[in-house]
This record gives C-alpha cells, structure tokens and sequence, in this order.
C-alpha cells in the first residue's frame, strides 16, 4: 500500500479527524504553555493541576454540567489550596502540591469507584480519543481558542512574570494577577488536553514541548513556535502509530515526544550532548583552516 | 526623536521641590527577626548615594521595603512626592536586581531585557513602537552594549549583563534608580562604565541609591554616603562614611583589634 493510503486510510472515519482535531489543538495550546511552564520550573504545578480536575470532571458527570466547568473549579481550588497552605504553615511549596494534588485525586479515584455510570470514567484518566463526540469537539475547540489567543496576547507580560517579577512589580504591573493569569490558563489547558491524553498523562503535554524547544533555541520568542510545532507533529505522528500499532493512542503520543526529546537532548547543536561535542570538533577544525 | 528619552510618555511629578526619594521611620521584620529599625532618610534630586552595610545589615530589605515587595511594620516611603504605588505606575523606579536573583539561563537577548524597561509606556500588548526602539537603542549605546544586542543576556560577562539592566533603567526612564550590589563580580572597566553612567544619571537630575562592597571607589561614584546596620547609623559625605571609627561600627569590627595586626 502506498504511503499516502496509510495516511489517508485513518480520516476516512469521523471519529478518526475528531481525534486529530482534539489532539493538535490540546498539542498546540500545551506547546506554548509549557514554554513557561518549563522556564519558570511549574512542571509539579502542571502535574498538579491536571491531576486535581479528576473530582472536577467525575461530579461533572454525575449533574450532567460540561466537563470544563467541573474541571475548571478544581483546577483553581488546587491553585487556591495549596497556594494556601503554602503560605499559612511552614510547609514548603513542593510538600504543599503534592498533598493537595494526590488529595483530590484520590478523591476523582473514590467518586469513581462509587458513582454508578453508563460512561466508562476510567477514560478520564487514560484519555478517550476514539470517542470524542461532536459536542466534545466543539468544546475543545472553543476553550482551546480562549486560551492561545490570551496565552500569546499576553505573552510578553507572562516572559516578564517569568523572568523578573521584581521588575514587572517595579513598573506598576501586579506580578500576582500576572501568576494568577497563568495559573488560570494552566487550568483551562488542563482541560483542553484532557480528552486527548486523559488526566495522567495530561502533564507530559505540559513539559516536554517545552524543554525540547529550550535545548533547540536560545529565544523565547522562537521557542513559541518551536515548541507548538513538535507538539502537534508527535501528536499527529501518535495517532497513526496508534492506529496501525492498535495501541493506547494518548500513551502513544506521549511516547512520540518522549522520543523526540531524546533525539534533541542527544543531537542538539548547542544543548545536545552529543550535539555540542560535534558542533565544537566542527568549530575545532575550522579555526586551523581560516588562520 | 530627539530630546530626552527620558521624557517620553511621561507626566512631569508633581513636585519638584519635594525629595527624590524620603524614607521615614520604616521598620520591617522578618518573623522574629528585625531587619530595618526605625530608618529614615531623604535624598535630594541628582545625588547618588552609596549604602554600605555588611551582609545581613538590611540593605536589601531596605531596597525591597522602597519598591514595595517587603510590607514594613511601620514607617512609609514617598517617590518624587507620590506613594510608592504611583511613583511605580508612573514608571519612576527605576531596579537594578542582584546577580543571584536573575535566572541566567533564560533564553532572552539583551535587547529583549532592555525592552523590558519600556513595557510601562506600551498600551497592554506591550508591542514595541519605533519610540520604544529608539529608547532602547539609545540605551543601549549609552551602556556600550549595541554590538552585543542579539547575544543571550547569560552569554554576558558578569559586568555586561549588570550594564544591561542598568540600560533598562535607562530606557524606562527612571528618576529613582536602586541598585543591589551592581559591583559584585565586576570587571574594573565595566565597574568604571557603569559609575560614569550614574553621574551623568545624577547631573541630568536622575537619583541613585546604590549597595556596594567597594568601598575604595565610593568618593568617586556617590555624593553622599548612608551606614546601615539595620538602623541608619550615618548619612553624610563618602569621607565621613569611611572614617575607620564608623566603618567599625557599621562593620561591627573591633578597632583595638586591628591596630594590632
């Protein structure tokens, strides 16, 4: 069979674009999320997060509410709890995520095993790519669209919150609101990924566009672009394997970045490990050549 | 785009006659423990003016307590005549951080961080305009960093990234300048810049206050000089500060001690 049947064969199913569709959107709106995610040092705020909305998105269910709203209100109060327990015990800010996250997870894992549902709320925490519905799809696409356009709207004040609060406070802005603004996002993210990747897996989204793009640049504005691109095409790349592979496909697009990460980590020009022996033996080479 | 970058989308303050920056009765603790005690002062428009004090005498907390960062117990800070919070969104101060508290491996050009400075006159997308640039540029030469403009502001050495906030300051158009031990780590020809810089800052009507460690270059950079051991233990000419009797007290040193060395 000729590749381009291979490649056609998949969106010849509703499903199938619906998958697609869902996947590079969540791709996209993580890739340029984690980009600050990943400079700040928020991948526990991120694994945090997803991992909360789990209650969120079960009791969604049971009233029968969009699943956004549930996950968002959670989202927020694990940003809101564990922002106060932080600052009101001498618990430190690591120790405090990670009571607060397993907590309501654990929570999304009992209301699980208690709730009687016709849906299968195990998808949840895998992600349920094949059975996104028109509904589903068109609630991505909206919170998907919110988020960028604000993500990349605001994106010089967010670098500025991430490289020097002091500096943001000194000319007037609120380095607060700045930090409650990504927070915020973070949630919405959460839980445009969450039908792609499931609540587990959500986090990988989160980080690894972003440091693959940080070892391959050394400008924040080209890492936005960077970094959304490899997301949707390891998510693309992952939902073929899936396909033809008959494997998890949220777990098979973790895998795809998991992969390319290790490929820039190794090969990198300048970061790579491998990469920068090779660039500086080249440099090496050169100078005895041009004297 | 000629005249002062420093005028530009600026109101003028609202008192010229009150001073640059007055400090009064500011006491901050930190837990249990006291950092300032009771500390005052006032500087005068177009002063620079060290503030020598060993680790741990308040120095920086003082610097914090002025943008804003720190709360103080009591006490209260006046800019150019305003409250803090005016004098901030009126883009007035102008601050240079310390080396640790940047994170060096952000992947930004020195251009980039210089803009930053300008973000206060942008409308809410902070999309530069050609004013922006300008400032930035002139900045830039000002520090003699414009070749260096693409270079990842990590990529400096340790005087070129202080000369690089320093020219942020200077696009943004600071009256009030604060600077956290700008000397630490730095060259001799980048030191030499960048105090030159500060007395043309102050002879153009500019106020800085700035932390150092070296106090052989003091006479030469500021016009006054303050002693903090958490409370202001003198605020007089540069000469006065480095009489040995008070450098001890601010150092907490044994003077018996270090005659006999």
């Amino acid at each position: 069979m000729p590749i381009i049947d291979l490649l056609l064969e998949p969106l010849g199913y509703d499903f199938m674009q619906r998958a697609f569709l869902v996947t590079v959107t969540a791709a996209i709106v993580c890739g340029v999320l984690s980009c600050w995610l990943v400079l700040i040092g928020w991948s526990l705020m991120g694994d945090a997060v997803s991992h909360a909305v789990l209650p969120g998105v079960v009791l969604a269910y049971m009233l029968g509410t969009p699943f956004a709203v549930g996950a968002l209100v959670f989202g927020v109060a694990a940003v809101a709890l564990i922002g106060i327990v932080r600052s009101t015990s001498r618990v430190k800010e690591d120790a405090a995520i990670g009571v607060v996250f397993t907590t309501l997870f654990a929570l999304g894992i009992v209301l699980i095993s208690v709730v009687p549902s016709q849906t299968d709320l195990g998808h949840i925490l895998f992600g349920n790519l094949l059975g996104v519905s028109a509904s589903d799809l068109v609630q991505v696409l909206v919170l998907g669209a919110v988020t960028l356009a604000i993500l990349l709207l605001k994106r010089r004040d967010l670098t500025l919150y991430a490289f020097d609060p002091t500096h943001a406070h000194a000319i007037g802005l609120n380095p607060k609101v700045l930090g409650g603004l990504l927070l915020g996002l973070l949630a919405l993210t959460v839980v445009v990924a969450l039908q792609a990747v499931g609540v587990v897996l959500v986090v990988a989204m989160l980080i690894i566009p972003g440091a693959t793009a940080y070892l391959l640049t050394d400008r924040f504005a080209r890492m936005l672009v960077i970094s959304p691109i490899i997301a949707a095409a390891c998510s693309i790349a992952g939902i073929y394997l899936s396909y033809y592979l008959d494997a998890s496909s949220g777990g098979m697009v973790v895998l795809t970045m998991g992969a390319v990460f290790t490929l820039v980590y190794l090969f990198a020009p300048q970061q790579g490990v491998i990469g920068r022996r090779v660039t500086a033996a080249a440099r090496r080479r050169q100078v005895p050549a041009s004297v | 785009m000629s005249g002062p970058v420093a005028s530009v989308g600026r109101k003028a303050p609202d008192d010229r006659s009150a001073p640059a920056l007055e400090v009064r009765g500011l006491t901050v603790h930190y837990g249990d423990v006291l950092a300032l005690d009771d500390v005052s002062l006032a500087l005068r428009r177009g002063t620079v003016c060290g503030l020598i004090g060993m680790n741990g005498s308040g120095k920086s907390t003082l610097f914090k307590a002025i943008m804003g960062t720190v709360k103080p117990d009591r006490g209260s800070v006046s800019i150019a005549g305003r409250a803090p919070k005016q004098a901030r969104r009126a883009g007035i101060v102008g601050y240079v951080p310390q080396s640790e508290e940047v994170d060096w491996s952000f992947p930004l050009s020195v251009y980039d961080v210089v803009m930053m400075g300008r973000y206060g006159f942008q409308n809410f997308l902070r999309h530069p305009r050609p004013s922006d640039r300008a400032a930035v540029a002139e900045a830039l030469d000002r520090v003699e960093l414009t070749g260096l403009a693409d270079r990842r502001i990590g990529a400096l050495s340790g005087g070129q990234r202080k000369r690089a906030f320093v020219a942020r300051g200077l696009a943004q158009g600071a009256d009030v300048l604060l600077l956290d031990e700008p000397f630490a780590g730095v060259d001799k020809r980048s030191e030499a810049t960048i105090s030159d810089l500060l007395r043309e800052l102050a002879s153009s009507g500019g106020t800085v206050l700035v932390s150092s460690h070296d106090l052989e270059a003091l006479p030469r950079l500021a016009d006054e000089a303050i002693l903090l051991l958490r409370r202001v233990l003198l605020h007089g000419t540069p000469e006065e500060a480095l009489r040995p009797e008070q450098l001890a007290r601010a150092f907490g040193l044994d003077l018996t001690g270090r005659t006999e060395e």
